[in-house]
């Protein structure tokens, strides 16, 4: 995984709450063979205007004009703001899947659904959550401006506006040094990867069938 | 301080490291990779740039998606195609050892792990399959994991694991002739039901048990995992010595009588102490039927269908009715009234050459009944095909009216072409008989090789002894 740093993105804004993992990615698209690959389908049902099956070429489908991933600046939108209960529905972890691949590193949303959130971790995605009358504020202002951005702080656990105001997020002191450090379960393990060495070395010495 | 379960042993030669929590990193011996949960882990190596810990701890083979006729075609259906030839480019990415189609050692992951001395006592083996309890009757400590998991062992030879309980399933006394493993482990099951080992690794033991050879022994701790537990295991004794002598994977000379002398001790200790204890009496055992949609739904078949409105627990009653809905079957029926349409020998818990030899002796010299519209025999991997051909059994199967197919997992899930259609009933060796299982509407029966080589030649369920007389 990669380690969480500090950085400037563009905002994209859905403005709907208890949007559901099937709107983000749709179950179609769950028999592929790989977890990456799946950011052309994210939203799929909103962002094409024709439906979409596995294996297609959808770079000829027809784009939702209204959409926002489909505007610009927002092909590049690395955050996105979104409503309350954000990712609930079924527990595919594809869905954190599409949203890393199309680019997004950050969600902002006022509460989002478990499992969703725990996954997010696993794969180096921050879903921050913040009070429902903040994310109202971040709304507005994306609205009023044509490139919205926003600098995300991990460390000091703050995001900051153009104006400079920034406001705090609570996270979870383990979850927030494994981002910052890259570490997902496979990391974790990694940091021991001298104890498996030299269990290692006295396993096959003792049993050396096994070698 | 009281003596170590085999279990206890096996956990305690692996742990790498505790965490105050109970938490420990396991090291992991073996790692059997198939088709279907291996292209994610794969992938998301790739992704993070890691490497494999251990390359030689893999051993990797298709099976569930792979056609077990027409073989010179390919596979036709796209995504399983897809699948296959991701695990092939995966292994000749990487420079693992895999079984490929065509390879006469290709097989269901779970035969050919023992069949070519890949599975050891005392190893940790793990598969992305809930099957891999399978591999416990070497005294292995074995269980399916997911993907993610896939992907933990790959990179870093270790799963992170909380220690189960231990429960021991004892079966006292000798069974009858013409009851076999697999009627002991649905019997098992039927006792304890479906969640009866769930947070446990279930021991078996009791002699029974340990006269049952290798091949039964992998039989009955195939269906661990349908008793709620994900390993279940079996002591390291002669039979199992004798089985892996000479494998290709198995050590050989000197080394092998420093393993020999270091699996002896692969036992519980006489002083040890279980968490649960369930003691069955082997002489109770009498050939069993599934009636239901789970495996637990099982008894004799000289017993009647059983009735709902005998069940006291009205959520029970429920359930059992809503089964024999489905089942298309009434309460109170005798099994010999109930008649089948299609015969499936097959799956990891029956295929190997001793349950293909019990179902030809009952064959031998008789004909497929007239309403089986279809019967098959799939072996467990080619290796076995080709023993049982030099063995003539090929032969019995076919002039019976049997097809003869390719090695693979074939109907016991239908990812494949082999299914059943709605409401067609199916005698199968294989293991779970959940609703849809073998094909969507499919009604599946679970039973023993012979006891479905009864119902072929019948045409309906059978306790197989009147044919053996
Ligand atoms: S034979 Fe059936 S149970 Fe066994 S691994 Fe294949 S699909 Fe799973």
């Amino acid at each position: 995984m990669e380690k969480f740093t500090t950085f400037n993105g563009i905002v994209a804004a859905i403005d709907r709450p208890n949007i559901d993992t099937d709107a983000i990615i749709p179950k179609q698209y769950l028999k592929s063979i790989k977890r990456s690959g799946f950011g052309v389908n994210l939203f799929d049902d909103w962002r094409y205007l024709d439906p979409g099956e596995p294996g297609q070429d959808h770079s000829q489908r027809r784009l939702n004009p209204e959409f926002v991933l489909n505007r610009d600046p927002y092909q590049q939108a690395q955050i996105l703001l979104a409503r309350e209960n954000f990712a609930c529905g079924s527990s595919r972890e594809h869905a954190v899947w599409a949203l890393m691949d199309f680019g997004i590193k950050v969600v902002i949303a006022p509460g989002y659904a478990d499992i969703f959130y725990n996954n997010s971790f696993k794969n180096g995605l921050l879903p921050i959550a913040l009070d429902a009358a903040l994310v109202d504020r971040l709304f507005s202002e994306v609205e009023n401006s044509e490139d919205y951005r926003l600098t995300i702080d991990l460390e000091s656990q703050l995001v900051a506006t153009p104006d400079g105001t920034e406001m705090s997020f609570e996270i979870d002191e383990f979850r927030k040094y494994c981002l910052l450090n890259g570490l997902d379960d496979i990391g974790l393990t990694m940091q021991h990867a001298d104890s498996i060495e030299a269990f290692e070395q006295q396993y096959y010495e003792r049993l050396p069938w096994l070698k | 301080m009281a003596g170590k379960t085999l279990y206890d042993k096996i956990w305690d030669l692996h742990q790498v490291r505790r965490d105050d929590d109970g938490t420990s990193l396991l090291y992991i011996d073996r790692h059997l990779v198939h088709e279907v949960t291996s292209p994610q882990a794969f992938e998301g190596l790739e992704i993070a740039q890691r490497p494999l810990w251990r390359k030689r701890s893999i051993l990797a083979v298709p099976d569930h998606n792979v056609p077990t006729t027409g073989l010179e075609y390919g596979i036709t259906d796209p995504v399983a195609k897809l699948q296959v030839d991701t695990l092939d480019a995966n292994c000749d990415k990487y420079a693992l050892t895999e079984f490929k189609m065509g390879d006469q050692r290709q097989g269901i992951v779970h035969v050919i792990g023992p069949e070519q001395g890949a599975t050891l006592p005392g190893m940790t083996v793990v598969c992305g399959d809930s099957h891999t309890s399978t591999h416990g009757a070497f005294a292995a400590l074995a269980f399916g994991i997911g993907t993610s998991e896939v992907e933990h062992v790959m990179a870093t030879q270790c799963l992170i694991q909380k220690k189960s309980k231990n429960m021991r399933v004892t079966v006292q006394g000798s069974v009858a002739d013409g009851v076999t493993a697999k009627d002991i482990v649905l019997h098992i099951i039927g006792e304890i039901g479906t969640a009866g080992g769930t947070g446990c690794t279930i021991e078996f033991a009791g002699e029974a048990i340990t006269s049952l050879s290798m091949e039964g022994r992998m039989t009955v701790c195939n269906m661990t995992i349908e008793a709620g537990a994900r390993a279940g295991l079996i002591a390291c004794d002669q039979t199992t010595l004798d089985y892996i002598e000479g494998r290709p994977f198995a050590p050989r000379g000197e080394i092998w009588q420093q393993a020999v002398e270091f699996w002896r001790d692969l036992h519980s200790d006489a002083d040890a102490v279980f968490d649960r204890e369930v003691v069955i009496e082997a002489a109770d055992i009498a050939p069993q039927v599934t009636w239901g949609t789970s495996p637990e739904m099982v008894c004799s078949v000289n017993s009647r269908i059983p009735d709902p409105a005998q069940e006291a627990d009205p959520i029970k009653a429920g359930g059992m009715q809503k089964a024999l809905e489905y089942m298309g079957l009434e309460a109170n029926t005798a099994f010999d009234e109930v008649a089948v349409d299609k015969i499936f020998i097959g799956s990891c818990t029956n295929s190997r050459i001793e349950d293909l030899r019990a179902a030809a002796s009952v064959v031998k010299g008789r004909k497929l009944a007239a309403n089986i519209k279809l019967a098959m025999v799939v072996p467990g991997s080619g290796l076995i095909k080709q023993q049982a051909e030099d063995e003539g059994l090929d032969r019995i199967f076919v002039d019976a009216g049997f097809e003869w197919r390719e090695p693979g997992c074939s109907m016991c899930l239908g990812m494949n072409a082999d299914r059943l259609e709605p409401g067609e009933r199916c005698a199968s060796t294989s293991n779970r008989n959940f609703e849809g299982r073998q094909g969507q509407g499919g009604r599946t029966h679970l039973v023993s090789p012979a006891m479905a080589a009864a119902a072929a030649v019948t045409g309906h369920f059978i306790d197989v002894r009147e044919l053996q007389e």
